[in-house]
């Protein structure tokens, strides 16, 4: 489990963060509005509701949990909202 | 099959032709375990793309169409096989599993129709008020974007020469 485990990013996507999201979640969509708060440009892929069909999340973060997140720019993965939005802050949030 | 009465004819389509460049665009592609935003150009960057439009998932064309490239082993030729039709990306993760397909590239949802409209092979459907989708065909697209094969049903419903389709791919 780790970044190195996901599959890349259309070329197309100039984003350096992938957001792994299942649709209407509301702990997705507060990722997604905090990504676009501290203006960080990211590429949403989007998983099956059934937990147990998540594999593609499981080989990234360890857990089949979404949101999700990888960071190219620091090597991160992570999930769990809460923490997701603590990193987010701590390393785009300018200090403040 | 012989049928005592004439397959229902579709009417003529001004749709992309051999030698031209294929129209770009971007839609979720699916595949077994996730679907995201891809350009046909980011495929293209890869390998050649076979472009397979059917009718919606479910429909039988649809079915005997995916069942058939995957007998044959379409993508084991250094292709990679790609669908659309207008069906969701729920439905197209249930199609892949069913059909066996995870081994071709994914599929694309385009409920709009609109990726249909820009190849020419829209078809509005009888008795399925507002509904249109793709009539059954199929387009290999050299890694340039130039289309080096095409097929476009004329019939209601109409199946792909496999061999042609097989036989374009082997000499792309």
């Amino acid at each position: 489990m780790s970044a190195r485990e996901a599959t890349p990013r259309p070329r197309h996507s100039d984003a350096h963060v992938t957001l792994y999201r299942l649709q209407a979640c509301p702990f997705c969509e507060r990722i997604a509005r905090k990504l676009e708060e501290l203006d960080i440009d990211y590429h949403s892929r989007f998983v099956e509701p059934m937990h147990g069909d998540r594999n593609a999340v499981k080989r990234v973060v360890g857990a089949r949990t979404v949101p999700a997140i990888i960071d190219d720019e620091t090597g991160v993965a992570m999930a769990e909202s809460g923490n997701i939005a603590d990193y987010l802050d701590a390393t785009y949030g300018g200090g403040d | 099959m012989d049928l005592d009465f004439e397959v229902v004819d579709l009417p003529p389509a001004d749709h992309v032709e051999d030698g031209d460049e294929a129209p770009g665009f971007t839609r979720p592609l699916v595949n077994a375990e996730f679907w995201e935003d891809v350009a046909l150009s980011d495929l293209l960057a890869d390998a050649p793309v076979l472009l397979v439009f059917t009718p919606m998932d479910g429909a039988f064309p649809s079915t005997y169409i995916w069942n058939e490239l995957r007998d044959r082993g379409m993508d084991e030729y250094g292709v990679q096989v790609v669908g659309v039709s207008i069906s969701t990306p729920y439905e197209h993760m249930t199609t892949i599993e069913e059909r066996g397909i995870e081994s071709f590239t994914g599929l694309f949802s385009d409920p709009q129709n609109d990726v249909a409209e820009a190849y020419g092979v829209s078809h509005s459907l009888d008795g399925m008020a507002g509904v249109s989708e793709p009539r059954p065909s199929v387009f290999l697209l050299a890694p340039d974007g130039t289309v080096e094969y095409a097929w476009v049903a004329d019939e209601w419903p109409a199946f792909p020469d496999y061999d042609a389709v097989e036989d374009a791919v082997i000499g792309l």
